[in-house]
């Protein structure tokens, strides 16, 4: 991520240091991940403490120190999912990208996380590809889901 | 000008507004325990182990006297059967966290606090954020800070800005109550100076 596209969000937030976390999460949803060059940009315009900016960053877990694929997988494990056969989904989901919850694929195309619960309990198993639902999703459909995505 | 008397331990202290009940105790000579205290510094309340009973109104309650400001007719108690068992629990658990730190060993002996209480995890770490908030507050170098949450919180040592500010420095080496700082430093100084 460049300094220039960094600049551009926080002129966007007229350099308030009030603004640290709206800046942050914008760098996160174009970027995917806060680099360590972009998070001493931030803390040089804003005149913010690496330190606090850090404190900030760790403590959110919407903000990824590491890097993050372009597409995110949220597979449900919450109770109604998990009945209606979540774990076999996860498998499967996990066998085609080749990575477990919490890791990023070698190319950054996809990273996958686990979710208790996200939301739609009668649509269940269901998975989330960069916010968008998926809903009564068998192993034998999530190939279809995903390819759309790259 | 603005005076405010208030009972603590029931003797009669003068304060001014704006002053903490920590402030006025020991401009009375009544000594508070504290950890995460410092004169130079902001108040934090982070450890909890100053703990008071304060009345007023005919109510009772357990505040932390090192950010609790003082009012008219305030009766404190610094001492009593249940501030003693508070004080207790609170070593026991930051002594599950750092048994060997010289000053929680003092106030268990005070408190009888069983340092074996608690399953050991020794993070040495208390939290207390006295080096944190003295390098930010006071040397204004902001080298070291807080990081992750929950029962991951650690404090860790910006490399970039340490080696440049913490060698001349090392002011807040004495001020951690149990150690854990030099050992942060020291680690941060391996991993970047191979």
């Amino acid at each position: 991520m460049d300094n220039a596209r960094i600049d551009r969000i926080i002129d966007k937030h007229q350099g308030e240091a009030s603004s640290l976390i709206q800046v942050l999460l914008e760098i996160q949803s174009e970027n995917h991940w806060l680099p360590k060059e972009a998070l001493e940009r931030v803390s040089e315009k804003l005149q913010v403490p690496l330190t606090r900016i850090r404190h900030i960053a760790t403590f959110y877990k919407t903000f990824s120190l590491i890097p993050k694929g372009r597409h995110e997988i949220h597979v449900c494990t919450g109770s109604s999912c998990h009945v209606r056969g979540a774990t076999r989904l996860l498998d499967t989901v996990q066998d085609l990208i080749g990575i477990r919850p919490g890791e990023t694929s070698s190319d950054l195309r996809f990273s996958l996380e686990t979710g208790n619960c996200l939301g739609c309990c009668a649509l269940g198993p269901e998975i989330v590809v960069d916010g968008k639902h998926h809903s009564k999703i068998a192993p034998d459909n999530v190939e279809d889901v995903l390819k759309d995505y790259d | 000008m603005s005076e405010i008397l208030l009972q603590i331990d029931g003797r009669e202290v003068e304060a001014r507004k704006g002053m903490t009940i920590l402030e006025a105790a020991q401009s009375a000579g009544i000594f508070i325990p504290t950890l995460c205290h410092h004169e130079k510094l902001e108040a934090y309340g982070a450890c909890r182990i100053c703990t008071v009973e304060v009345e007023a109104r005919g109510r009772k309650n357990l505040v932390a006297a090192c950010v609790y400001p003082v009012e008219q007719n305030l009766v404190v108690r610094t001492r009593s059967e249940k501030i003693d068992r508070i004080r207790k629990m609170i070593l026991e658990l930051l002594l599950a966290h750092a048994p060997d730190a010289f000053a929680l060993q003092d106030l268990a002996k005070e408190y009888g606090a069983d340092k074996d209480r608690f399953e050991k995890e020794a993070s040495f770490c208390i939290h207390c954020g006295l080096c944190v908030r003295y390098c930010a507050e006071v040397k204004k170098k902001n080298a070291v800070g807080f990081v992750d949450r929950g029962t991951r919180r650690e404090i860790s040592f910006i490399p970039e800005i340490a080696s440049k500010e913490c060698w001349n420095c090392k002011e807040c080496f004495p001020l951690c109550p149990t150690e854990a700082l030099q050992a942060a430093f020291v680690l941060t100084k391996a991993l970047f100076s191979p």
